[in-house]
């Protein structure tokens, strides 16, 4: 449960933003490069690149990168579920397993 | 979990595989019995705050283990493993389902295939099991049953919630 609220927490910082709104109103057209994306920004690339990452970290934007160019899409709802349900499967064998640490770690201590 | 243990998880969407490896610090015949008896089970195999309850244990190719993992609350959800090949102290294969409290399989929802083998790491326990949809649909009806929980719907009102922030 902890990690869905951190999910969360990283998708309303990244909306808290006016340029990263922005961003993903124009990803909401297509996809786009991210030079094509910081042209109506007075901003220096590597600020604008922070940006970008804040909205991959939150799951709300992917990128992929051919030679130079990186071209960013909005992640589509059906993806984020499916990335998140496995994340519930990790989080659910994680919790399960350190029960079983605690089990062995009696039970060792049970046969000396 | 302690740090040094080793514990990797991999999801591989397009074969419908899920792959999960742990290492315990324990023998293997103890972790094997932790595995495959149901008062052990009983002990750690729902993630906390849930417990276990078992209903029926048959640990022999054609048996099965039918429980409940149940929530502080009292809701109860009943599952049944059914084993298909078994070699103490190496491994086992089941088909996982959800079962009703009578034990009848839903064929309605995804059942999966586990593979759990066992191995020997130095004094410790590597357990490595595979767990694999038999099709994209039964895959896709795990993550739907999956997004039944709060944060699904507080994502899809994040959808309604989205157009109202853009248009700002």
């Amino acid at each position: 449960m902890a990690n869905q609220a951190i999910a969360l927490d990283t998708v309303f910082h990244a909306l808290a933003d006016p340029t990263r709104r922005a961003v993903i109103a124009r990803l909401g057209r297509g996809p786009a490069t991210v030079s094509e994306l910081a042209e109506p920004f007075d901003m220096a690339l590597p600020s604008f690149m922070k940006h970008i990452s804040v909205l991959e970290s939150s799951r709300l934007v992917r990128s992929r990168k051919s030679g130079r160019i990186r071209t960013c899409e909005l992640n589509s709802k059906s993806l984020m579920a499916a990335e998140r349900w496995f994340g519930e499967q990790r989080a659910l064998w994680q919790s399960r397993y350190s029960n079983l640490d605690g089990l062995l770690a009696k039970l060792n201590g049970e046969e000396k | 979990m302690k740090a040094d243990l080793r514990f990797e998880f991999l999801a591989d969407k397009d074969r419908r595989i899920l792959t999960v490896i742990r290492e315990f610090a324990a023998k293997r015949q103890l972790v094997w019995d932790c595995h495959t008896r149901s008062e052990l089970l009983d002990r750690w195999f729902a993630p906390k705050p849930l417990t276990t309850k078992t209903k029926h244990m048959d640990f022999r190719a054609g048996g099965y283990w039918h429980y409940a993992m149940i929530t502080p609350e009292g809701q109860q959800f009943w599952s049944r493993l059914d084993y298909l090949t078994i070699n103490p102290i190496d491994g086992y294969t089941a088909l996982d389902g959800f079962s009703d409290e009578a034990g009848g399989i839903n064929p309605d929802l995804p059942r999966s295939n586990l593979n759990a083998t066992f191995a020997d790491k130095s004094a410790h326990t590597l357990v490595t099991t595979i767990v694999q949809y038999g099709s994209s649909d039964d895959l896709q009806k795990a993550i739907d049953m999956g997004l039944k929980d709060g944060l699904t719907s507080t994502l899809e009102r994040l959808d309604e919630l989205l157009p109202v922030l853009l248009a700002k």
